[in-house]
């Protein structure tokens, strides 16, 4: 290395990319978030080949690449396929504090996870195959977190 | 069809709070690289620089590292993900017959932003971005299915972080060697159950460059010793959302592996050591399981068998893999370059002996969505 490179004061430029979004939701999902908005309800839609039932929706049936244009109320039930208990803090990612469960839930009439919180339990009583329901967010406003989280059936 | 060799390669020290700027990171390799094949940059006819927009902090189309990379005034272009599918562009380049010799170049600096954040912005914004789910959490989820499916247990996975941070003891370029025990993975911080601190890859800075040649050009360029064959390559996709996917199936990595053998003519027992992309302890056997070295189910297993271990049946991860160090989008170019010099016989203590097939697999998404799965001989 040349010698003048060992003089050298470095500098570091702190930084951030901080730009707007407005992101289309698009028919499908609009309609899903209306849907939970609006009747605090849970919808699913169906292929019409193979009839796999997707939540949260899909435009094309990632199988049999066919459009989606029939829909499906579902119980709000499921069952845990998989989870975590969250114990490290992203305070500008994370809306809420740890310890905290994400967990992938087969819901009831549908084939596909949906990935979300669990709550309303210890985080070390969550168990793979348990039987929970979604709980609806009081104040809705048309996005994932009209789920307010998902906790165990009594 | 032509063969493409890798005929030059180099790679900087992994560590965490490098000062050199990614200019300085690629210059540093691609001049190591041409050193190792004794050519020049006037020899290369394109260029192919992998990195992230997020992690660069800038749109890496504008190709800011051209002038380091030697590439002002020639054909560059980049790849947003791992260094596998670097290679795998470079290699399409030379057999599309619109150049002979192709210099991939890929540097990161995870100290440099924030790792969360990043992969944060990997999920979907109109659905789970909002909820904070980032490749560690994730990837918990993905190792909790996989012990529900399998029964593997925390205490097996550990041995992935045993042996690898033991084999990064061998490797110059590795950031953590370590001789850590079982006790010691499953007492480090609980981080996402079932993953603990020492569970998962640490954030790394570097950088990595390999030249690939047309079978014509590599045979004008570098002798014998110094060239190593891509035998076979397969790349594959599962779903974007999480829950459209089984996360303990690995059917997309099966398909890139199945590909990746054909082409090369052979079976996973003809391989003689594997570098897989271990950026947590448990995909280590849950890789192997999908690339056919053992049934589903019984990567840990095998493990504890000592199968993978550097004196074992097929090594795996002799670098010390991405455990111990791990450049995101470096690493998998990093995977193929250990290959590299295992075939060539140069890979110093960690020299897995009369190597002739090497495998090397990358992944790109949350918990492998995508993997390109290498083949290379000598």
């Amino acid at each position: 290395m040349a010698d003048w490179k060992d003089q050298v004061e470095e500098i570091v430029f702190p930084g951030k990319i901080s730009v707007p979004y407005f992101w289309t939701v698009g028919s499908t999902l609009s309609k899903w978030y209306v849907q939970m908005r609006d009747d605090g309800e849970i919808w699913g839609n169906r292929c019409p080949e193979c009839g796999k039932v997707y939540v949260p929706p899909k435009i094309k049936c990632i199988d049999c690449y066919q459009d989606m244009n029939d829909w499906v109320k579902l119980p709000g039930t499921g069952t845990v396929e998989t989870y975590t208990v969250v114990r490290y803090h992203e305070p500008t990612l994370h809306p809420k504090k740890p310890p905290f469960v994400y967990g992938v839930i087969k819901m009831d009439g549908a084939d596909t996870g949906m990935v979300h919180f669990i709550d309303g339990v210890k985080p070390d009583k969550v168990k793979v195959g348990m039987r929970v329901e979604a709980v609806m967010a009081k104040e809705r406003s048309g996005n994932i977190l009209d789920i307010k989280h998902f906790r165990p059936i009594p | 069809m032509e063969r493409v060799a890798v005929i030059g390669v180099g790679q900087t020290k992994y560590e965490q709070g490098k000062r050199d700027t990614f200019h300085e990171l690629v210059f540093d390799v691609a001049g190591k690289a041409l050193a190792d094949a004794g050519m020049t940059i006037k020899d290369v006819d394109n260029i192919v620089s992998i990195s992230s927009d997020f992690w660069d902090g800038r749109t890496i189309s504008s190709m800011a590292i051209q002038d380091a990379a030697g590439a002002f005034g020639k054909d560059i272009t980049t790849v947003e993900g791992d260094g596998t599918f670097g290679v795998l562009y470079g290699m399409m380049r030379i057999l599309s017959g619109s150049f002979g010799v192709c210099l991939v170049v890929a540097h990161h600096k995870g100290t440099e932003s924030n790792m969360n954040g990043i992969t944060n912005t990997c999920f979907d914004p109109l659905l789970e971005r909002r909820l904070g789910l980032d490749a560690l959490s994730s990837a918990a989820l993905q190792a909790r299915r996989y012990m529900a499916v399998s029964g593997a247990m925390p205490r097996q996975f550990a041995l992935v972080s045993v042996k690898n941070h033991g084999n990064a003891k061998n490797n110059p370029f590795a950031m953590l060697p370590m001789d850590i025990t079982v006790e010691d993975v499953m007492n480090s911080p609980m981080l996402a159950d079932p993953l603990k601190k020492l569970d998962c890859s640490p954030v790394t800075d570097g950088a990595a460059a390999l030249i690939l040649a047309a079978e014509r050009e590599a045979k004008k360029l570098v002798t014998n010793k110094k060239r190593v064959w891509l035998l076979g390559v397969g790349h594959c996709t599962d779903a974007y959302r999480l829950g459209d996917r089984d996360l303990a199936d690995t059917r997309a990595l099966k398909k890139a592996a199945k590909k990746a053998y054909s082409m090369a003519g052979v079976d996973p027992w003809d391989i003689d050591m594997a570098e897989v992309y271990d950026a947590f302890s448990y995909m280590e056997p849950l890789w192997l399981e999908g690339l056919g070295f053992c049934d589903d189910g019984k990567g840990v297993e095998y493990l504890e068998r000592g199968t993978f271990d550097m004196d074992g049946k097929l090594p795996v991860n002799p670098s010390g893999g991405r455990l111990s160090a791990n450049p995101v989008q470096v690493a998998g170019l990093a995977e193929v370059i250990e290959c590299v010099l295992q075939l060539r016989g140069t890979a110093g203590k960690r020299q897995v002996k009369g190597a002739e097939k090497a495998l090397a697999q990358g992944i790109n998404g949350m918990c492998g969505q995508s993997h390109c799965v290498w083949v290379l001989g000598k």
